[in-house]
């Protein structure tokens, strides 16, 4: 066991430890037991004092190894249930570990959840001091920091309103920049930013960028991939607690996107997608958003026209193929669907070693929410021998300045006329 | 947040190494709590001090014009009071903090500190309450002609026994509470059958034959004691302290044995639940 240097404030810190790792992770595993009964009583331990209720094991995380790197943006991506979360919440000391040996070098802030603590009743001024006292500062540093933490959250006139009167946009915006002052040397994040308008996610990425700049270690637990490719050094992919895979981000994403592939299509009735382990004869090698002026893109206003863009590989030649794409909003829903099919377009011929970016510009009347894009490329004809397909593969976000509660706000106007 | 605890043992305790935070945690649970309660309405100390003293001027009436509970001893109303808001301060640090531990959840899932703070931060609450509620008991006592003694200087020191005994059984509560959920009507039933055994609207030395067994409840020899150093007697009504009701100081050290009993007990359940609260509950 290593010797582990104490670090009472943040800002001494990363010059105080000379450990080359930030988090050391050692064939930890951990299981939860799983009652078939929710809840005990005394009164029935008393009555039956031999009688064992059963449980189930499942084990959340399994044997994984790893060291994350000071100054490392570390990615974690794995399925819903594949253990990310809770290896996370191990690594934040909420869980205790079952085996193995887990050594954390200096201060670490989690991100699991935005404004832990926050007491509705009580006024934004008190939250933020007993907010970043939760989050372990002490009060001198709380009192210090204050004034940023405020100025930051662009909040200053509403600070003695009660929280109960906040919008959940401000809320957010105050839970963020109570955390981002504790100025912590590790940050663990656990998909914070699913919440908050795109215009707020792009600041919290922005300052990602910035802690990570500053030297600091981040662990981020994410969905997804773009947000991977963008800001990871390294990341790992979990599936059912193991990890599988480790490394390049471009590569995890790619095996993730696979897995999540592969998933669809075992679940796909007619068995018309092809199977994941053939070779393809078309492959789509990567897609993104652009705005007008041609520069690529993760968020988009409201009414600004954006393209789509997927870039495709052939591996045999193809008369005419159909090129699909999928946006999906938050919720899962499609909210808008296309091919070149629909249009009845000839793609043309490609040739085996050949590659095409299929760009669709389209009049962005999509309504504030994050989308993700699913390219999929076809046979010619019918269109039903899909040759690849990738889930989720870019993502947008949407701002915009109107919340109507519809998946588009499309371009209209009223009349109205007395008779 | 910082965290030094490396290897197996990596993962939340009862009270890990950071002893500020664990004071400043505490203390900023408690006050916001104490806040909540005072500042939630306007009127929020009146209405903390009216549910004891209706309960108060109940129990006064009934006992005092009905069973003539307090006849010959001396100032039997600021007894009573007295008693009833001790009373109300050990009663609520163990029955709000049964359910600390779930009202807590988002913290307990979602942050990594000491889980000790929870109960302790409860019981911290009662004792602002107490506190504020003691300020209204002596302006009671002084008008009911009860005057400053020397004996008021033990005070502090029975509130800290009650304390300890409050948060000792609250630490076991709230852990239990986690396994097993029929803790909170158990709980119930117990503490009134305990308001019932232990002095709080009779006076214990007003039973002879009882009070040897009665003075084993470490709560009936703080009330008994609290009597003595606070109000006292009369030359023609002697009160008389717990050493002297129970028939030695010897035997003092059973109630005391069991104050600190209850205390080391809850810290040793909670201790070790503590790791696995979060997972749990």
């Amino acid at each position: 066991m290593q010797a582990v240097t104490e670090t009472p404030f943040a800002g001494q810190v990363l010059d105080a430890d000379r450990s080359p790792s930030a988090i050391s992770i050692e064939h930890v595993s951990k299981s939860f037991r799983l009652p078939h009964q929710r809840y005990h009583t005394l009164k029935e331990r008393v009555l039956h004092p031999l009688r064992s209720s059963g449980y189930d094991v499942l084990r959340a995380v399994e044997d994984v190894s790893i060291e994350i790197g000071r100054g490392e943006f570390f990615g974690i991506v794995g399925r819903n249930g594949s253990g990310k979360s809770t290896l996370l919440k191990c690594l934040a000391g909420i869980y205790r570990i079952d085996e193995g040996d887990l050594t954390v070098y200096g201060r670490l802030s989690p991100f699991i959840e935005l404004g832990v603590g926050f007491n509705m009743d009580l006024t934004a001024r008190d939250n933020v001091l007993i907010n970043a006292i939760m989050l372990g500062l002490t009060r001198k540093e709380a009192r210090a920091r204050f004034d940023q933490i405020i100025e930051f959250a662009e909040l200053g006139p509403f600070l003695d309103l009660k929280l109960k009167n906040y919008s959940s946009g401000m809320l957010v915006r105050l839970a963020f920049s109570v955390a981002i002052q504790v100025d912590a040397d590790i940050l663990l994040i656990d998909e914070v930013l699913a919440v908050g308008d795109a215009s707020f996610q792009q600041k919290c990425y922005d300052e990602f960028e910035r802690l990570k700049r500053s030297g600091r270690t981040i662990v981020f637990v994410t969905h997804d991939m773009s947000a991977v490719e963008r800001f990871c050094d390294r990341a790992m992919l979990l599936e059912r607690g193991r990890m599988i895979e480790l490394g390049e981000p471009a590569a995890v994403a790619r095996s993730y996107r696979q897995i999540n592939f592969g998933r669809l299509i075992h679940e796909a009735p007619n068995g018309a997608a092809p199977h994941a382990d053939a070779p393809k004869s078309a492959e789509i090698l990567s897609a993104w958003f652009e705005s007008e002026a041609g520069e690529r893109i993760v968020a988009a206003a409201h009414g600004e026209p954006c393209t789509v863009c997927v870039e495709v590989a052939f591996h045999e030649p193809l008369e005419d193929p159909i090129f699909g794409m999928t946006l999906r909003n938050d919720t899962g829903a499609t909210v808008f669907a296309t091919s070149t099919a629909l249009e009845h377009l000839p793609t043309g011929h490609f040739a085996p070693g050949q590659t095409a970016v299929i760009r669709m510009r389209f009049d962005n009347w999509l309504t504030s929410s994050r989308y993700s894009l699913t390219p999929s490329v076809a046979r010619g004809g019918t269109g039903e021998d899909v040759l690849d397909v990738r889930e989720d593969m870019a993502t947008l976000l949407v701002h915009g300045w109107h919340f109507t509660g519809g998946v588009t706000n499309l371009p209209h106007s009223f009349e109205v006329r007395p008779r | 947040m910082t965290t030094h605890v490396a290897g197996r043992r990596y993962g939340p305790s009862a009270i890990e190494d950071d002893a500020r935070r664990f004071l400043s945690l505490t203390l900023t649970l408690a006050t916001t709590d104490f806040k909540l309660r005072y500042f939630g309405s306007a009127l929020g100390y009146l209405w903390s001090l009216v549910r004891p003293l209706l309960f108060f001027g109940v129990i006064y009436l009934v006992f005092t014009t009905v069973f003539s509970f307090g006849k010959g001893v001396p100032h039997y109303p600021v007894y009573l009071l007295t008693s009833i808001i001790l009373w109300t301060f050990f009663v609520e640090t163990t029955s709000n903090n049964v359910q600390s531990l779930l009202a807590r959840e988002g913290l307990l899932r979602k942050m990594r500190f000491p889980r000790l703070v929870i109960p302790l931060s409860v019981g911290l609450t009662s004792l602002f309450n107490l506190a504020t509620n003691m300020v209204a008991v002596v302006i009671f006592a002084l008008v009911n002609g009860v005057y400053p003694r020397w004996g008021w200087l033990e005070m502090p020191l029975l509130i800290l026994l009650l304390a300890i005994l409050a948060v000792g059984i609250g630490m076991l509560l709230s852990a239990l509470y986690v396994r097993y959920r029929d803790i909170q009507p158990i709980w119930e039933v117990a503490s009134q059958a305990l308001f019932y055994l232990s002095p709080v609207i009779y006076v214990a030395a007003q039973y002879k034959s009882f009070i040897r067994v009665a003075l084993v409840n470490p709560i009936a020899a703080i009330l008994t004691e609290m009597h003595a150093a606070f109000i006292g007697g009369t030359p023609a009504h002697p009160v008389h302290g717990a050493a002297v009701t129970m028939g030695g100081t010897v035997r003092l050290l059973i109630p005391l044995g069991l104050i600190f009993g209850a205390f080391l007990l809850g810290f040793w359940v909670f201790n070790r639940e503590a790791p696995r609260i979060a997972e749990n509950l």
